[in-house]
Order: C-alpha cells, then sequence, then structure tokens
C-alpha cells in the first residue's frame, strides 16, 4: 500500500514525536509513505483567518503536487492540515468562481478526485483486524481516554462517520488493539488552542478542565491525534502546575504512539522521551506484572481454559 | 407624426395560480397597462411550444407563460413539464436565431396579485423598448410571397 | 352555428371603463354571431332570461358571455343556457372585469381589448363540443388509516352520519399518542378520561368496522371506487375467542425483556401484552420477537392460562380488501429519535445532549408517561434512572425544530405548549422543585394558549432562559446542562437531576410509502400534502383521498380534532349522491392514430394512463395504445402538449380551441 504523505509543518517542529511513532507504525504495517515534494503551508493558523483567497489556495497547491506525484490518496496525520485541506478541496469542487481565481493565482489547473485522510481514517482503512494482529504488547493495564478536540471530527459527513458531538471511533481502534478507554464527557472540549499563544491562562482554563474530567472517569493516558491539542495538553500542564498545586499530571500521547506500543516498537524510536509530562510511569505500568485488582481475581483458572481463551484468539 | 409602438403580448396562463392571481390583481384594483391578452389554459404543462409560434405568426410581439410556483402545481409536476419545455425551446428559438428575449416566463400564485401587474408591466416595457417583432414578420412575409407568387399575383 | 353575444355591465363595474354598447356592436359583426345585446345585470333573473329568450328565439347553439371571472359566474350561465336547452359547455365566458375594466382606466383601450376578449371567445366556442359531465358511481363506505384522535374523529363523524367505516390502526391498540399523555394543554384536564370514552365508542359503534394490528398494503381505483388490500398482521390470538381477562400476560415469564412502547421504553411488558389496560381492543398480541416459544419451542405458557383456548401460536398474516368510496389518511406523527446519529440516517442527531446515553435525558412523551397515573411511576415524578424526586428540572425546546444543520427547518408547533405544561405539572407535584425552560421563542398562538405560557411563568415560577444548551454529560449523578442566556449574554451552567427534551415532531418513517400506495404527494419531510394551502386543507391532489391529523404537518389536539371532522365532512359530501359527477375536462386518446408510445404515460402524475391492446376479429394483437383512465385523469392536458402524433386531446382545451383563440390575436 502506498500513501501520500503530508507532515505539514507541525510534525516537523512540536509534534517530531508524531512524526516519527506514525513512521514506524506504519513501517510495521507494511505501508508506504511517499512524503509529498516541495510542499508549503496548508494555511491553517494565520491564513484562513487573514485571507481566505490564501487558506484555498495553499492548501490547492499542495493538492495539486499530491496529483503530480500520481497519488490518489493523501494522508494529513495534522487535524488542522486535513481540516484545511478538505474545506479547501469541497470549495473547490463547489464554487466554480473560486476554483478560477485559485486557478489564476497558481497559474495550473485545478483537478480533483484526491482522497484526504486523517489518522484515524487511515487505521480504519487498513483495518482494525490488521492492528489487532500485529499488537503484541499487552496495554490493557492502563485505561485512555480519547480526545478528539474540534478539527478531527469536522467538517460534519466528511471527516468521520461518526457523530461530530459525541465521537467513538477512536476508542474502537484502541479496543482493537487491546487496550481499554474510558467513558467521560469533554472529549470534543475545546483546548483552547486558538488562544494558545495570546491567551495562555485561558488555554490552562480549559485543558485543566479536560484532564480532570478525564482522570476523574480513571484515565491513566490521554490519547490525540492532533499537534495542537498536544502541545495544549502535554505542554500546558507545566503551568498548571504552578497554578493548580493539587493537579496530577497525565501524560499525553499520539494514538500513533499507543498504536505502536502496542506493536512493541521501541520507546525511543515512538518518541516516548520527548513529551513534557513524563510518560515513564505510564510504560512501567504497561510492563508492571502485577494485574489490575479486579482482574487478578480471575487468573487462578484451570488450564484448559487458558489453552481454550488462547486458541479462541488464534482463531 | 408616427403612432407610438404599442406592443401586442399574448399570455398563457395556467388557470389555477397565475389566471386566479391576474383575477385577483383586477379585485383588488391594481392598475395596469392594455396591452396583454389571456389565453388560459388549465396547466402550463398543457403549453404546447407550437402555441409560442403560432402566437407570433399572429402578430404577438412578445410572449408571456406564467403558472404555479414550481412545487405547487394544481396537478403535481405540469408545471415541471413546461419549465422543461421551454428550456429546449428557448435554445431552439437561439439555434434558429429568432430573438428569444420576446419570450418569458413566470411563477405567479393564486396570491400574487400585485407580482402579476408588475410582471405584466415589465413585459409590456420591455418589449415596447425592443419595438415591432420585426424579424418574424419579415419571415413571415418571406413565406407568404412564393404562395402569392404562385397565385399569379404580384407583390410589389 | 349560430352564436349570441351578451354583454354584462356589472352595474358600473364593467360600463365604467368600457364601452358596452359599443362592444355589443362589435361583436355582432363578428361571423357566426347572429345575437348581441348588453345588459346592466347578466348574472340577475332577468339577465339570465335574456340569454334563455334569445336561445329559444334564435336558436343558438353557443353563447358567449362578457362578465366577469369564469370563477366567478361561469356556472351560473352554463346552467342558466342549460335550462334553455344548449349544452353547458357550449358557454365561453370573457373576463371583461377582473381582468378588464378593473385593470385599465383608459376607456377605450379598454373597450379595444374587451372587443379582443370578446373574439377570443367567440372563435374559441366554435370548436367547443357538448359534453356530458362524467357520473361514476360511489361506495358509500370510508377507510380511515390510524386511529389516534385524529382518525377516531373522523371514523365517529361518518359512522354517526350512517356511513361504514373502516377504521385501520397498525399498532394493537387504538388511542395513538394522545392516549399516553398525561394531562392536555391549556386545560390540564386528563387526557385519558377524555380519549377512552371515544375509543370504547368506536368499538361499539356498528358502522365501525375496526382493524387493529394492520396495515394498508396495496390501493387501487379512483375517488368513490377504491379497493383497499389490507395486511391483518397476526397477533397469535383469537380475537373472537379472547375476553381480555389479562391472565396470559399475567403468567407469561418473560417479564422483563421488552420494553414497553406505550411507555416509551420507560418499563418492560411480558411477550404477550396489551399495551395499555384501557386498550381497544382489549386483546393480547405475542410479540414474537421475544416471546420464548416462538424461540425455543417451548413454554406455551400462556396457551395453558387462557381458558377460551385464545392462543394460536401458528397464526399467519391474512390479506383483506375492502371496497370504500373515500380514504382518510390520519397516521400521525412520531418524535425525532436525537440518540447518536444512525449510520444510515441523513439526521445528524444531537450526541451533545446524550439522549439515550443517560438515562436521565428524557423526551417530552417519556416526561408525559413520569407525569401520568397510569405510567411507571404511578404519577409519581421520579427520575428513570435511580427513582429520586428531581430537585432540579431542565427542559430544552426546539431539539431539531427550527435547525437547519441538524435537524428541520419548521416549526413542531406544540413544544412550547407542552413544555409549560411539563414544567407545570412538575411544579405541582414538586413544590420546592426548580425547572428551567431552554427557549428559542415562545410560540403561544392558539385560545387561552399564552395565557396558559404566562401562568407557568407567573404563577408557577418556572425559569424561562432564552438561549440553547450546547452540552449536557453526566458527573455525579448530576447531569451538568451548559447552555447560555441570551438576554444576559452570560454562559449558564446547571446541575440538573433531569433534563426533558422537546424533540421535534416528525413525519412516519413509512409515510413516503403509503403516498406512493394512495398516489398523494408528501413534502420533504415526509409530510403529505395538501391540495391548497389555504382553501382545501384536507384535501389531497387525489380525489377522495383526505388528510387529517399530524401526517399533514405539527398539529395539536383540538386542530387534530378539527381537521379529523373536516376530513369526515368532506367524505360526507361525496357520499351525498349516488353518483359523482365531474367535470368532463380529462384526456381522450385517439386510438386509430396512437402510435403507442407511451410519452404521456411518462409524463402523467396521476397513471391515468393505461395500455391498451387492440386486436382484430381473430384476436390478434394489433397495437398498443394509450387510453385514458376518466376516473384518475384530472385534466392539466400535460399529455395533450405531449404527445407527437396529437392523438392524446384534453377535451373542453383541444388543440383547435386554443389555436382559434391565438389565431383571433392576428385581428388585435
Amino acid at each position: 500500500m502506498k500513501l501520500g504523505y503530508y507532515p505539514g509543518c507541525s510534525l516537523n517542529g512540536t509534534a517530531k514525536e508524531f512524526n516519527s511513532s506514525l513512521k514506524e507504525v506504519f513501517a510495521a504495517l507494511n505501508v508506504d509513505l511517499e512524503e509529498l515534494n516541495d510542499w508549503s503551508c496548508c494555511g491553517a493558523t494565520s491564513a484562513h483567518v487573514t485571507s481566505h483567497i490564501l487558506s484555498v489556495a495553499l492548501p490547492a497547491r499542495n493538492l495539486l503536487i499530491a496529483k503530480k506525484q500520481g497519488l490518489n490518496e493523501l494522508l494529513a496525520p495534522c487535524a488542522a492540515c486535513y481540516s484545511r485541506l478538505v474545506s479547501s478541496q469541497q470549495e473547490l469542487k463547489l464554487d466554480e468562481k473560486m476554483r478560477m481565481k485559485v486557478e489564476d493565482l497558481l497559474e495550473e489547473k485545478v483537478t480533483n478526485g484526491l482522497q484526504i485522510i486523517n489518522l484515524i481514517q487511515i487505521f480504519q482503512k487498513i483495518g482494525l483486524d490488521k492492528l489487532k494482529e500485529k499488537k503484541q504488547v499487552d496495554i490493557s493495564k492502563i485505561k485512555a481516554a480519547c480526545y478528539y478536540g474540534c478539527l478531527l471530527v469536522r467538517p460534519v459527513d466528511i471527516a468521520l462517520p461518526d457523530d461530530m458531538e459525541s465521537p467513538d471511533s477512536m476508542e474502537a481502534i484502541i479496543k482493537s488493539i487491546g487496550g481499554k478507554t474510558v467513558d467521560w464527557n469533554f472529549k470534543t472540549e475545546c483546548c483552547g488552542a486558538a488562544h494558545s499563544i495570546a491567551h495562555t491562562d485561558i488555554v490552562e482554563k480549559l485543558c485543566k478542565g479536560i484532564i480532570d474530567n478525564a482522570q476523574k472517569h480513571g484515565a491513566d493516558v490521554i490519547i490525540v491525534a492532533c499537534p495542537m491539542c498536544h502541545s495544549n495538553l502535554d505542554m500546558r500542564q507545566l503551568n498548571i502546575i504552578k497554578h493548580y498545586p493539587d493537579h496530577k499530571p497525565i501524560p499525553v500521547l499520539y494514538l500513533s504512539q499507543l498504536v505502536g506500543l502496542s506493536m512493541g516498537i521501541d520507546e525511543k524510536k515512538l518518541g516516548l522521551g520527548v513529551h513534557y509530562i513524563s510518560t515513564k510511569p505510564l510504560l512501567e505500568k504497561i510492563k508492571s506484572d502485577a494485574l489490575p485488582t479486579e482482574v487478578k481475581k480471575e487468573v487462578p483458572a484451570p488450564p484448559v481454559s487458558n489453552d481454550k481463551i488462547k486458541k479462541g484468539v488464534e482463531a | 407624426m408616427e403612432e407610438k409602438f404599442e406592443p401586442k403580448i399574448a399570455a398563457f396562463v395556467c388557470n389555477w395560480c397565475t389566471y386566479t392571481g391576474a383575477d385577483l390583481a383586477g379585485t383588488s384594483r391594481l392598475k395596469q397597462e392594455a396591452n396583454a391578452r389571456l389565453i388560459r389554459v388549465p396547466c402550463t404543462g398543457r403549453i404546447d411550444p407550437v402555441f409560442i409560434i403560432k402566437a407570433f405568426e399572429n402578430g404577438a410581439d412578445g410572449v408571456l407563460i406564467s403558472g404555479c410556483h414550481p412545487g405547487d402545481c394544481h396537478y403535481n409536476a405540469g408545471n415541471f413539464h413546461a419549465r422543461r419545455r421551454w428550456i429546449l425551446f428557448k435554445n431552439l428559438l437561439d439555434f434558429i436565431g429568432i430573438d428569444s428575449s420576446r419570450l418569458y416566463f413566470s411563477w405567479v400564485s393564486a396570491s400574487e396579485g400585485k407580482k402579476w401587474v408588475d410582471i405584466v408591466d415589465g413585459v409590456i416595457d420591455a418589449v415596447r423598448a425592443k419595438g415591432p417583432f420585426k424579424q418574424y414578420k419579415k419571415m413571415n412575409k418571406e413565406i407568404e410571397i412564393p404562395v402569392a407568387a404562385e397565385e399569379g399575383v404580384s407583390v410589389k | 352555428m349560430k352564436i349570441g353575444v351578451f354583454v354584462c355591465h356589472c352595474g358600473e363595474n364593467i360600463g365604467r371603463t368600457v364601452n358596452c354598447p359599443e362592444v355589443s356592436k362589435a361583436c355582432a359583426s363578428f361571423p357566426g354571431v347572429v345575437h348581441s345585446e348588453d345588459y346592466k345585470y347578466m348574472c340577475s333573473d332577468p339577465g339570465q332570461n335574456l340569454i334563455k329568450q334569445a336561445i329559444r328565439e334564435k336558436h343558438l347553439d353557443a353563447v358567449v358571455v362578457g362578465s366577469c371571472s369564469p370563477h366567478m359566474h361561469e356556472k351560473t350561465f352554463r346552467k342558466a343556457c342549460a335550462s334553455a336547452g344548449i349544452n353547458s359547455y357550449m358557454v365561453e365566458i370573457a373576463n371583461l372585469r377582473e381582468h378588464c375594466s378593473w385593470i385599465h382606466e383608459d376607456i377605450n383601450q379598454a373597450t379595444k381589448k374587451a372587443i379582443d376578449l370578446m373574439r377570443f371567445a367567440v372563435e374559441r366556442v366554435k370548436f367547443n363540443q357538448p359534453l356530458e359531465t362524467i357520473k361514476v358511481p360511489v361506495t358509500k363506505r370510508s377507510l380511515v388509516i390510524g386511529g389516534g384522535i385524529s382518525g377516531i374523529q373522523a371514523a365517529l363523524d361518518i359512522a354517526n352520519a350512517g356511513f361504514e367505516v373502516v377504521l385501520v390502526e397498525k399498532e394493537p391498540s387504538i388511542g395513538g399518542h394522545m392516549s399516553q399523555l398525561s394531562e392536555t394543554f391549556p386545560t390540564l384536564d386528563c387526557s385519558q378520561c377524555i380519549l377512552t370514552p371515544r375509543m370504547v365508542e368506536v368499538y361499539q359503534h356498528p358502522k365501525i368496522k375496526l382493524l387493529s394490528y394492520s396495515e394498508v398494503e396495496h390501493v387501487e381505483g379512483f375517488i368513490g371506487n377504491f379497493k383497499v388490500t389490507i395486511r391483518r398482521k397476526a397477533k397469535s390470538v383469537k380475537e373472537e375467542l379472547c375476553t381480555g381477562c389479562g391472565l396470559c400476560a399475567e403468567k407469561c415469564p418473560i417479564k422483563k425483556k421488552a420494553l414497553s412502547e406505550f411507555d416509551e421504553g420507560l418499563s418492560n411488558r411480558p411477550a404477550i401484552y396489551v399495551p395499555f389496560p384501557q386498550a381497544v381492543p382489549n386483546v393480547p398480541v405475542i410479540d414474537r420477537s421475544v416471546c420464548t416459544y416462538f424461540k425455543t419451542g417451548k413454554c406455551e405458557m400462556c396457551k395453558k392460562v387462557c381458558g377460551r383456548e385464545a392462543i394460536d401460536f401458528t397464526q399467519q398474516d391474512t390479506f383483506v380488501t375492502e371496497d370504500v368510496g373515500s380514504i382518510i389518511v390520519a397516521t400521525g406523527y412520531k418524535l425525532y429519535s436525537i440518540d447518536k446519529k444512525p449510520e444510515d440516517s441523513i439526521y445528524k442527531g444531537y450526541g451533545e445532549y446524550g439522549y439515550g446515553k443517560f438515562k436521565n435525558v428524557i423526551n417530552g412523551l417519556q416526561f408525559e408517561r413520569i407525569a401520568s397515573a397510569s405510567g411507571p411511576t404511578s404519577g409519581e415524578m421520579l427520575r428513570p434512572s435511580d427513582k429520586t424526586v428531581p430537585k432540579k428540572i431542565v427542559f430544552i425546546q426546539c431539539v431539531g425544530s427550527r435547525d437547519e444543520s441538524k435537524g428541520f427547518s419548521y416549526c413542531s408547533k406544540i413544544c412550547c405548549m407542552y413544555t409549560a405544561k411539563h414544567a407545570m405539572l412538575y411544579k405541582h407535584k414538586v413544590h420546592d422543585g426548580e425547572a428551567y425552560v431552554f427557549y428559542m421563542d415562545i410560540r403561544s398562538g392558539g385560545k387561552n394558549y399564552e395565557e396558559f405560557v404566562r401562568r407557568a411563568i407567573e404563577e408557577d415560577h418556572v425559569n424561562y432562559i432564552r438561549g440553547r444548551v450546547s452540552r449536557i454529560y453526566e458527573e455525579d449523578g448530576k447531569l451538568i446542562v451548559k447552555g447560555e442566556d441570551t438576554i444576559a449574554g452570560l454562559p449558564v451552567v446547571i446541575e440538573a437531576d433531569l433534563v426533558v427534551l422537546a424533540t421535534a415532531m416528525i413525519a412516519q418513517q413509512e409515510a413516503p410509502k403509503l403516498a406512493q400506495t394512495l398516489n398523494i404527494s408528501y413534502d420533504k419531510y415526509g409530510y403529505f400534502q395538501e391540495a391548497h394551502p389555504k382553501l382545501r386543507p384536507v384535501e389531497t391532489n387525489t380525489g377522495g383521498v383526505f388528510l387529517a391529523g399530524a401526517c399533514h404537518s405539527p398539529r395539536d389536539i383540538p386542530e387534530s380534532v378539527a381537521m379529523g371532522s373536516a376530513a369526515a365532512a368532506k367524505s360526507l359530501v361525496l357520499f351525498g349522491a349516488d353518483m359523482l359527477e365531474r367535470e368532463p375536462i380529462i384526456a381522450k386518446v385517439d386510438a386509430t392514430t396512437c402510435a403507442g408510445c407511451f410519452y404521456c404515460q411518462k409524463v402523467c402524475a396521476y397513471n391515468a394512463i393505461e395500455k391498451k391492446e387492440i386486436r382484430d376479429r381473430l384476436g390478434n394483437l394489433q397495437k398498443v395504445v394509450a387510453f385514458v383512465n376518466s376516473g384518475l385523469c384530472q385534466g392539466c392536458g400535460t399529455c395533450n402538449a405531449t404527445c407527437p402524433s396529437k392523438s392524446i386531446e384534453l377535451i373542453g382545451f383541444k388543440d383547435d380551441q386554443i389555436f382559434a383563440q391565438i389565431n383571433a390575436f392576428a385581428e388585435v
């Protein structure tokens, strides 16, 4: 399977671990990622609030490159990139005037037909069965809170075949690799990314709310698929600790990192050492032999039934 | 002094919406110009494109067709058929070089007396500005000449 | 052909701007006109006598009257002419009032136009043919589909007028949504107390044939003559033997498996059940999807305890056909399901409100059941999760209504009222409780409706907050309701014990299918379409099919009842005569030139074009031609304009009649 790859700026900067973990995981899944040549900004952060045409033309340029490279599918792991690429593609399809303007700017004809996919969609495409097959490490000892944020579930009807306000497609992926998820309430609550630089106090408050709710429902880790969500939830915890002394830090992992862990990929290769909030306790918990108390009771079962379970799994 | 040109407008209207709307304009005493002559049909779906040709042939300078709004047709879908026919017919007129801008199409419901008056006056004004439909009348003549010649009548 | 022309002055209405004597004079010179006169009031008795006299004296074949709109007095003049011996379709009206005198000021122009209009009519009438109204026999029986309050009302009205009614209900009992309600607005009288006597009346009425647990499968025929096939779903209980003792339901070992439809899933019911104690008919049905016998072949408990041996596991669906003259559709509504977005649905759902996820987020009908004395809590105000009294309750209006992005753009009409009622009922039962209502606008048009809402606010101190709710989630047994107060301009967070969503009323899922069965139209939401929004609100475009209640659009009880009576009245109008008279304006096929292309069939909105085989004497098929079913044809003439060989013509609006008018244009 060959796939176009548009990393975007974050995956070369603040989200390097997202990039490295992705590459590791897809290598293990035998998916070739072909990075776009000379890709440019997707127009996410500032372009779309300052110039509408720029926010359409910038993604259009990247889509053209993909087409020229003979790609039919393009993976945009960053949720903001994904949102811009898809929105631009949609607008060019529906608005002929805009298409003509953009063609003038790019001095090229805009072509359509490229499928843009985000991280959740690519896992769904590969198949949850395949992820299950590749599973080597038991990650059932930790409980994950899946955080979708805003961009991953939008635009409605295009992004995910899921409920925009109450999604659960990420949970399905984690369950397929043997992970446990918590049912919590802040899956799509705003993390304040738009205020990330200017109003850190607001961001801290919003992130604190999200983290508290995840922990309240028993989460050991928050799983994200967006560099913006990650930087806010992970990095801002340093300040949150300062302002809320009783704050218990919680690691924030990319979905690809968790999938990588389940596949037994080396932690360093997955970039698990670069988080602001240490992932060590989490990794130790995964590795610990001690089973969670409620499961422990079931351990002394006759060996016959164990075999049965194993067979069942293989079958 | 040359007499001012007064256009002749033939209007084909459906019985349930536009004819009733025109009745309402009358009941409301909304004044309009007296150039249009209405021909009532049950539904715009009944209107054969030949009616329009015939109207031009008989000296109409403009033809107006009006029926129920899309979706409101008394007969469910007659106006949709009329609309489709109109699009085709207009293209056909353009293709053969007849000024299709003298043909007007509108939706006027039974409650839109005022709208009907505005449309009629608008059409009359527009056709008045265009002047008499000389092109068609000339064509009519061209067709008539050989017939007349055959009969041995000299045409000057 | 001898044509008589009569020009009416209409007092001064025409005469003021049209020189009527001049018009009359001009008409006299038209070819074919043998008589022309003008008179002050043609529609008056002396005026009509003038026409009759002229017909007799001059042996007229046709008459043209220049008067008001044909929509006004066409019938009057046709009748007058018919009484003098002329076929009523040999009369043409020129509209000199609405289309001439009233809209023009210049007398010269108006007179010229009047003469033109008269010429059109004279030329047209030359091509008119004597026609007879079509007479169709009427089956004086009615079919009512749906046994909610609207259908019940329609059935009772028709039956009380002395005509038979077949009432079809898909559920085991009639009663509809109204039977589920606790109290009704704006009087707060008990819903079941006023409905149950009506249900019993239906059951006992000798003229009403009640087919419960049945659905309309197929309809053929036309106005006055419908043949309806009805599927009677297998109840697994012999209706004629059952006494309704209820022992079977009591002894059924499956008590918890099925959710009660009547209690909107808030309680459980056995596999063999009557929906509610007052059900009509009081005959249980077996839900085969949960019944142990139908799953495993064992149990038969109900059969063992039934003293009347009424249980029949082998029963199959049966079909009955009924001949009826009119059909009243009263299939009602359902509530918008706002669970998570269903996969194959176009509806987006309201995942943010957690309906279906949190037990204490309920919809309006569920609240009715909680408030109802016959409900799962016996009328005690207890929330579903832990059966405690909710001390703080939040009502959210317009969930799915007036929301183009996630629901429907229309207003569900009854939610403002029932939410006020709910809040009131709550406050009357929980005196120390707090009730909050999130609203967009309060729409309380109706007799005593606004007063009712003010009462909720002023006397019962319900807190009305103008704004929308963005999210509901559960935390420590409380529902956190996050919304906005748009008047204060502040975000609001309420920790509620119970949330009630006023979800949109939507059309029944099967409505489009039923519409196709009945050949009636429906709008984009699945609501059935009336023939005219103002003047024919209960009729459909298919003759003899009428609408009642919320299957047409969101309606409250009084409106549904009124519409039920209106539909019944429309049926009774049909039954007033033995034969049905219809305008003879229908299409007719010339079989000699018809090539059998059936373009006419493709454009016909009424399925009125059928195929007819032409055979020679030996029975060999010569050709297949179009044939117009005169009962179905409504006379739009689309087929006429479509026919390539002009083999199908609309009688009354034939090509030569219209061409005669167009040709007269040459002299304008």
